[in-house]
């Protein structure tokens, strides 16, 4: 599946899969992201709360999801967060899956450009940091199924 | 009863109930010795009759302790204390010539496998902890329930063996903040309950009931005054204290709102005859607060607390002590073992936590806030209450309604902010009428059709 040119979205939409980082136990994030992509017309596989990395590969490698959705609220999302999107990108066939993060990554509040870039740097095609609401989220979700996100 | 010359938690708590006194606690934990000493020392001088907290990092919470380790050596800040990863004599060094007698100090962690952390504790000196089998592993972790009660089951046999020290050990069940919102309170009060039940089971003596406020004072009340009547009924032989939580889900962002939330919280747990409070700051909707702003709000909560007078007015009763006492015979008839038990309840869902996305939990139980702002089942799955709580129906919640109830108490009491600078601004002087509610009570949440 060629994602730069966009996919060939089903009556199911999206086949995504939704995550949080091994460190993080927060649920309710995930629980309201999980209707939120639900309500877009998408499919969520929702992983839960402490994914360990090699859960997260493995569920990927098994469901070759359209889009991977990291959220974290507990202060560790970028450290972890980086460490995750470089496993996921040492894989071949997840090499090209769009992954997006967000929440709040850092334990000091909303970060500073920097940490985003290194974040984006890595791999992930947006960064969502906490206070950004909703509807950027949305729109990328509805970008990418109609295939303009990269 | 304890020696009080040992600083027992429990025996802490309880002199300071005698005197009338509410005692405030705050979470609090960060990676380095030094500043953790700081926060320590900072708590115990506030003015307020306060126990220490050090809670620890993500990474030792999840006995991910390899991590933790790297992180302290290449100076990352944990979002906690790594009371594993650092060395028995660091923490005793944190601890010396603070905590004692006087100042008792707990470790707050959510550990759903805590041995190792128990036994860190045991090692600094410490003997009081919270959590427990269900309140510690459902919603903070992917653990089989299978292994998070046999964890915990050793964890309080580790600790129980301290007695043979002279200190009384003391657990505090968490099950009473369980998803820390959303939860209505008939099974939070079971679960806190249960879990002590649990720690009773594994030699605990003295334990203390957890409740997290919620979404309306005159259910949390009487949600309260159940767990009072039930720890009196299932824990005879125990001492044992209730301690409340202020709110722990999406918090107020105004400065007045975040206050006015905390100060509710002090005077339901004076009314309601709670022994403790776990404060909240103005920084809570924002990040992990300072020592500063920690301080300032145990002294908040100290103040508030000390000018309610104890004065339970009829909450009415609603059901939630027959809830909570169905829930916990339900649990007990499935047999002696209470581990075993709490595991089959979970089986057959007979304890089933709204929202929470743990896979041994059935996940068919769901609540909403009603439009008088109480906490209701929408669907109760196989839960063992039928009798009680009647019909409900079976609608799905939307995401604009769930984080509509999600956020109810934050524009509850952020809105009641911004009226009063209104009215302020407007009227040259501020309102005298405390009430946090402007008279407001759309419906919040997604309801039932």
């Amino acid at each position: 599946m060629n994602h730069a040119e966009g996919l060939e979205v089903s009556a199911d939409g999206l086949s995504v899969v939704l995550t949080s980082v091994s460190s993080d136990s927060h649920t309710w994030n995930l629980v309201v992201l999980q209707l939120v992509l639900e309500e877009l017309g998408h499919q969520v596989h929702n992983l839960g709360a402490c994914v360990p990395d090699e859960l997260m590969i493995s569920e990927c490698l098994r469901l070759r999801p359209d889009l991977i959705v990291v959220s974290s609220v507990n202060g560790h999302g970028f450290h972890d967060g980086l460490r995750l999107i470089r496993q996921v990108r040492s894989r071949a066939e997840l090499a090209g899956t769009p992954m997006v993060i967000g929440g709040k990554l850092g334990i000091a509040g909303p970060g500073c450009d920097r940490s985003r870039a290194q974040l984006t740097a890595a791999g992930y095609g947006a960064v969502f940091e906490d206070g950004t609401g909703l509807t950027a989220f949305q729109s990328y979700v509805g970008r990418l199924a109609i295939g303009q996100a990269s | 009863m304890s020696v009080p010359e040992t600083g027992s938690f429990g025996d802490f708590v309880a002199r300071a109930h005698r005197a009338g006194t509410l005692v405030v606690q705050p979470r609090m934990g960060v990676s380095g010795p030094a500043a953790m000493r700081t926060g320590l020392v900072a708590t115990r001088k506030a003015t307020a009759t306060a126990v220490g907290t050090i809670t620890l990092d993500s990474y030792t919470r999840m006995g991910d302790n390899v991590n933790a380790r790297a992180a302290l050596a290449a100076g990352i800040e944990l979002n906690g204390y790594p009371i594993v990863a650092h060395d028995p004599a660091v923490t005793r060094a944190v601890l010396d010539g603070v905590a004692g007698p006087e100042f008792p100090v707990q470790i707050r962690h959510g550990s759903p496998c805590p041995e190792p952390i128990v036994a860190a504790l045991i090692q600094a000196g410490l003997h009081a902890t919270e959590g427990g089998p269900v309140s510690y592993c459902l919603p903070y972790s992917r653990m089989p329930l299978e292994d998070s009660i046999p964890n915990w089951a050793r964890s309080c046999d580790l600790l129980a063996d301290v007695r043979a020290t002279g200190a009384e050990p003391h657990v505090e069940s968490f099950g009473g903040c369980m998803m820390g919102q959303l939860c209505p309170p008939g099974l939070l009060v079971a679960l806190s309950v249960l879990e002590c039940l649990f720690f009773r089971q594994h030699g605990i003596r003295s334990v203390s009931l957890s409740y997290a406020q919620q979404t309306n004072p005159d259910q949390d009340t009487e949600a309260l005054l159940a767990l009072r009547r039930l720890a009196t009924q299932w824990l005879p032989d125990l001492d044992w204290h209730i301690v409340v939580y202020t709110y722990m889900g999406v918090y107020p962002r105004t400065p007045a709102g975040a206050t006015g939330l905390l100060e509710e919280a002090a005077r339901l747990a004076v009314r309601a005859g709670a022994a403790r409070l776990i404060v909240k700051t103005v920084a809570e909707g924002y990040r992990i607060p300072t020592f500063a702003e920690n301080v300032a709000a145990l002294e908040t909560a100290a103040l508030a607390a000390d000018s309610c007078l104890t004065i339970v007015g009829d909450p009415g009763d609603t059901g939630i002590h027959a809830e909570a006492s169905a829930l916990i015979e339900a649990v007990l008839d499935l047999g002696p073992d209470l581990g075993a038990a709490l595991a089959t309840a979970f089986r057959r869902g007979y304890l089933d936590v709204p929202y929470c996305l743990h896979p041994d939990n059935a996940g068919r139980a769901r609540s909403y806030v009603d439009s008088a702002g109480r906490l209701q089942w929408s669907s109760i799955g196989s839960l063992p209450i039928r009798g009680v709580v009647g019909p409900t129906s079976s609608a799905r919640p939307t995401a604009a309604g769930l984080l509509a109830a999600l956020s109810y108490v934050e524009r509850r009491f952020d809105n009641a902010s911004l009226e009063q600078e209104y009215q302020a601004d407007s009227v040259g002087s501020a309102p005298d009428d405390r009430d946090p509610d402007p008279g407001d009570r759309s419906p919040a949440a997604s309801r039932p059709a």
